[in-house]
């Protein structure tokens, strides 16, 4: 009997993932949500900045040496940044990705033209572009000291201070963390509704949770070189 | 030439051969035994042409994929889903007696027959009431959401004024959902390749070898490209003919091609003038109207229909006051009141409308007026009942219907007649079948609310699969037929020489000025009440506008090409044949019956006289030629169970 | 009224359009959209001129056929469907741009007529549950929670008419698709395939070219029967538990 039957053998669980738009996108807000856990927690540290040169300083060495004598010294370090390596490459590749193909889907544009969405979504692409620039300016002026002005390695505080010190450092700084900002606020909503967080019920509180999200990390980042600019933090 | 047409001889009697004798409950048992099988292996050898992806057309190539036959099957949307049957509101009925109510296959079967007026097979009508449960547990299984009570069982309703509830609904969207079942089921179909889904692609002609059904001639509409499809068997799914009207509830592209064309080519067409006019549609507002809505019929209940006792009286409703206002149903039928049948009640308001007592623009509008429902319940009540309705309301007219009263105008909603067909849904034309609303059978001169569903589903999903294995079975081995044959080559060149003239007219009137010229005709003389006089006059006028038509006819753009001018103007030629074979059904029924009224024939009191003795038959008429006197030929209705009866609701 | 419409006119695929200028008068505010359409094309067909080919049919809302972007919004200003939109919504000495849906998946096959044959390879993948004629049990055999029904219900409203596609700035068919994998997922009947469901569904949407989605929530916005954005989410989770099931098996 003619009888639709499915029986084809399904392709890994990695190749099902990698080749849909929803597998993507999921990886997308996994990785998404580890850059997001480490954003709280780097906010968090950098605020240490506010009890002195001593124990900002400190709390860098610290880190460095975090999970000693288990592991060697760094080790802790070179795991974070392994994995939010991964977590960057994942997220861009996937973005940029899904984006070629999101603008294939619709090659002619609306004559009548109207905005769309808000500001937050539209922002996401440019947005997620100027972060990626951010990054590699901010480890080139704060990991690896390369275009920082004081350049002194082991003195996190000292170089902290040089770089808000000048005009274009705080203006990268501070734009860079309006991106985060906004960036957070669709994202983290956008990656429960992905991951199938979502329901109706929940819609409210994981709004409110994404803006609040988006808004205590802005002030915990902007917090640093206000502070400097002001002379709070000297 | 109109005398010639209504001189219409009587041919042979006609008789269903098909319905076994014998108890009436077991004769769909005893016809599925009879009937021949198909070897399951030999299935897909078998080419099966279905038109039409409705309820019926859809279940039936559906089911027949599944079969294991092979499915050719047609529709003109964009896709199988679209079919009209999604915008059918109220329901589905089903004897399933869920609530211990009284109801029963025999109680379904006598509602619908004597609900026909009389005018219905009783074997055909007894096999609906006992497929219609096993419908519902169909549907059910392909996951079409019902509404259910708060322990999960199935919900039901009462439906216009039937006294058990056996009415199945999903909300106000049962249509959509049953079809939407059916059109999954067709969609697994394709997936699995039993199934050749040819979307936008309108059946033209029939092909006929040998006076046998062998194929189709079709027309892609996005190319234009002219096409031919052989099968073993044909089967018409393509819906009823009220676009005939211009004005109607149908969908815009719903039309009478399909069967038009095959009763061309040999089967009869039976009770043509058997048309449903629904009593609460939302009136046109004016020469630009290009369809009607239809609102549910549940508005009556709690609903008071009225209009102003005097003529012409243009004030609006608030200030005309109680004693000048004529709640003409509650005062012509005390017992029944605004709750009369749907031919009733869209009588009276034709009649107090013809009076100049209508209100709205032109006139053509009753009253429908819920003031009082919502002094005695509650606005909020009101709200909760017909809230989706008056909202459809306000839409459409942009008036409150909580302020003023609505205004309400009958529409032909519904078409009983059709191509006559045997018990086994076989016309006169072997090979060819009629399922759904293309055929006449089992709605007799009026269709039962929420049976129309049931008709073409119980159609498509279980009689017709049933059946038509019987008759490949007994022609298993047919001739091949391709295009080299000279009945499918004649085919072919009448369907390009009727395009081809079309659109060599470049005459000054756009196909939409005949059809609303012809769909007033029809309303006015055909409608809802009709008389010798208006029909003969009709007659006359009918081969006029033909005549006029292929004169002046504009159709711009090619053959070849997407042209939907082409395609409403193709669909016209075949209305102004039809209308006059309405026109002539409509004048040899010299009775009322259901849904066609006679002036002639009522009772002193102004009701609807049956006249059995004369009428007691299905008239099937035979194609003899344009213009032509048909054949009529005359199939004797026996009542062996329920017996006729005068209904009376004054 | 007197309108100015501004309409995207192309004579098959392979053509280019243009937005083309044309006057309309004595446009009654009680018609509708479709109705105006009628009337500028019962004037071309008498100039001579090809009228404008547009998909209709039932003209009440629920057929899906109706397919216009009106001022830039699928279905126009107000939420519903084209042939109920009235021209009151306008006023008198507008211009009014009507456009086609816009997205690779659905091609202009001519003026505003696209081709929508997407939607049904995505419900042949898939979207329907397999209960060959004859075979169905008894229909009280299985009670299904009132809010399960309501659910499939309110999914099931889908009409298939492609708004979510057009308004979709990535061209996605997110809401189409998820509105029938949650219609028959949350049915008892539909559990048995609820997973190859989703995943077959999820792969035909991806092959016929439609975008990701990027949950901007336009489609919730144009969809004329309110199919809810959280439709989305819940698809996302059928998938995400189909694969972690059924990957590699």
């Amino acid at each position: 009997m003619a009888l639709a039957t499915r029986t084809g053998r399904r392709p890994s669980t990695t190749r099902t993932l990698w080749d849909s738009t929803v597998g993507k996108k999921s990886v997308m807000a996994v990785s998404g949500l580890i850059m997001l856990g480490y954003l709280v927690v780097h906010m968090l540290g950098n605020l240490k900045i506010f009890f002195g040169a001593d124990e900002f300083n400190g709390y860098a060495h610290w880190l460095r040496t975090l999970g000693s004598p288990f592991l060697h010294h760094e080790w802790a370090l070179w795991i974070v940044r392994v994995v939010l390596l991964a977590a960057v490459a994942g997220h861009a590749v996937s973005a940029y990705q899904l984006s070629r193909r999101d603008i294939k889907a619709r090659p002619v544009k609306y004559a009548h033209k109207r905005r769309r969405a808000s500001y937050a979504t539209r922002t996401m692409r440019w947005g997620g572009i100027i972060l990626a620039l951010f990054i590699v300016w901010h480890l080139l002026d704060l990991t690896t000291l390369t275009v920082n002005e004081r350049a002194w390695a082991g003195h996190p505080y000292q170089n902290v201070l040089a770089t808000f010190s000048t005009w274009y450092g705080n203006t990268i700084y501070i734009v860079a963390m309006a991106a985060v900002g906004l960036h957070v606020r669709h994202g983290f909503w956008s990656a429960a509704q992905t991951l199938g967080a979502g329901n109706a019920r929940r819609d409210r509180t994981l709004k409110f949770l994404a803006n609040a999200l988006a808004l205590v990390l802005f002030a915990g980042f902007v917090s640093v070189p206000v502070a400097v600019m002001t002379g709070v933090v000297s | 030439m109109s005398t010639d047409y209504a001189h219409y001889a009587t041919g042979e009697p006609i008789a269903d051969t098909k319905a076994p004798e014998g108890p009436i409950a077991e004769r769909w048992d005893r016809r599925r035994f009879e009937a021949k099988l198909v070897n399951p292996a030999n299935r897909r050898k078998h080419t099966i042409i279905v038109v039409g992806t409705g309820l019926a057309g859809g279940a039936a190539g559906a089911t027949l994929a599944e079969q294991g036959y092979h499915v050719v099957q047609f529709c003109f949307s964009d896709s199988p889903r679209r079919a009209h049957s999604i915008a059918a509101q109220g329901g589905i009925n089903a004897a399933k007696n869920y609530r211990n109510d009284g109801d029963s296959v025999h109680r379904l079967f006598y509602d619908t027959v004597k609900g026909g007026d009389f005018r219905a097979r009783e074997s055909n009508v007894h096999r609906l009431a006992q497929i219609s449960v096993e419908i519902i547990d169909q549907c059910v299984a392909q996951g079409v959401p019902f509404a259910r009570e708060y322990g999960g069982l199935l919900d039901t309703r009462s439906f216009g004024g039937v006294q058990v509830s056996r009415t199945f609904y999903a909300r106000g969207q049962t249509g959509q959902q049953l079809l939407l079942g059916a059109y999954q089921a067709l969609s697994r179909q394709i997936a699995a390749g039993n199934v050749e889904m040819h979307a936008r692609t309108e059946m033209l002609d029939l092909i006929t070898v040998d006076g046998v059904a062998r194929g189709i001639v079709a027309r892609d509409l996005v190319t234009g490209k002219i096409s031919t499809h052989y099968a073993d068997a044909v089967v018409l799914a393509s819906g009823g003919y009220g676009n005939v009207f211009y004005l109607s509830t149908n969908a815009m592209n719903s039309n009478a091609t399909a069967v038009w064309r095959a009763h061309r080519r040999g089967a009869y067409f039976a009770n043509p003038c058997f048309t449903q006019i629904h009593p609460t549609c939302i009136p046109r507002t004016g020469e630009h109207q290009s369809k009607l809505t239809l609102m549910s019929e549940s508005l009556r209940n709690d609903g008071r229909i009225w209009v102003p006792k005097a003529q012409g009286d243009t004030r609006p409703a608030a200030e005309i006051p109680e004693d000048e206002r004529d709640y003409y149903l509650e005062r012509i039928y005390p017992s029944f009141g605004n709750l009369v049948p749907r031919d009733i009640a869209s009588r009276a308001a034709k009649n107090v409308c013809d009076e100049g007592r209508g209100v709205g623009p032109g006139g053509q509008g009753v009253y429908l007026d819920f003031a009082d429902a919502i002094r005695r319940m509650g606005r909020d009540k009101v709200a909760e009942k017909y809230g989706n309705l008056f909202e459809m309301y306000e839409r459409i007219t942009a008036e409150n219907p909580y302020e003023v009263p609505m205004r309400i105008y009958p529409a032909v909603h519904y078409t009983m007649g059709g191509l006559w067909v045997d018990y086994d849904l076989q016309t006169t034309v072997p090979g060819l079948f009629a399922i759904g609303e293309a055929n006449f059978s089992d709605h007799g001169a009026n269709r039962l609310g929420a049976s129309a569903l049931m008709q073409g589903l119980g159609d498509g999903y279980f009689v017709l699969p049933s059946t038509i294995n019987d008759y490949l079975a007994r022609h298993p081995h047919r001739t091949a037929v391709d295009d080299g044959h000279p009945e499918a080559a004649a085919a072919v060149r009448e369907v390009r020489a009727c395009l081809a003239k079309l659109l060599a007219v470049d005459g000054d009137r756009t196909p939409d000025s005949f059809h609303r010229e012809i769909g007033e005709l029809m309303w006015e003389y055909c409608g809802m009440s009709r008389t010798e006089e208006g029909l003969r006059k009709a007659l006359a006028r009918i081969p006029e506008i033909r005549e006029e038509f292929w004169r002046r006819i504009k159709v711009p753009g090619r053959g070849e090409e997407f042209n939907q001018s082409l395609e409403k103007a193709n669909r016209i030629v075949d209305y102004l044949e039809l209308a006059e074979l309405m026109c002539l059904d409509a004048l040899h029924r010299a009775e009322s019956c259901g849904g066609h009224f006679r002036e002639e024939s009522q009772t002193p009191d102004g009701e609807a006289a049956r006249r059995d003795e004369e009428f007691g038959y299905a008239a099937a008429w035979e194609y003899r030629g344009t213009g032509a006197a048909p054949v009529l030929h005359k199939e004797d209705l026996v009542f062996e169970y329920v017996h006729p009866t005068q209904r009376s609701y004054a | 009224m007197r309108l100015n419409l501004r309409v995207w006119r192309q004579q098959n695929p392979d053509t280019p359009g243009a937005m083309v200028t044309y006057e309309v008068d004595g446009i009654s505010r009680d018609m509708s959209f479709l109705e105006m359409l009628d009337t500028l094309n019962e004037d071309l067909i008498l100039r001579g001129e090809d009228p404008v080919a547009f998909d209709h049919d039932c003209r009440e809302g629920i057929c899906g056929a109706c397919s216009l972007v009106i001022n830039g919004d699928a279905h126009g200003p107000e939420r519903t469907t084209t042939c109920q939109l009235h021209m009151r919504s306008f006023a008198d000495g507008d211009t009014i741009d009507v456009e086609p849906w816009r997205a690779a998946a659905f091609p202009v096959v001519k003026d505003l007529v696209v081709d929508r044959g997407a939607f049904d390879r995505i419900i042949q993948a898939g979207g329907y549950i397999t209960a060959p004629t004859g075979s169905a049990p008894e229909a009280h055999a299985t009670a299904v929670p009132k809010a399960d029904a309501d659910s499939a219900f309110e999914h099931a409203e889908c009409i298939g008419c492609g708004a979510c596609v057009a308004a979709c700035p990535n061209g996605s068919a997110m809401l189409f698709t998820s509105a029938k994998v949650n219609h028959l997922n949350v049915l008892p009947q539909g559990s048995p395939e609820r997973e190859t469901r989703v995943l077959d569904m999820v792969a035909a949407m991806d092959d016929e070219g439609f975008g990701g989605c990027t949950l901007t929530g336009e489609c919730a916005t144009a969809c004329p029967k309110g199919i809810p954005m959280p439709s989305i989410a819940a698809m996302n989770r059928e998938w995400l538990r189909a694969v972690r099931k059924h990957g590699g098996s």
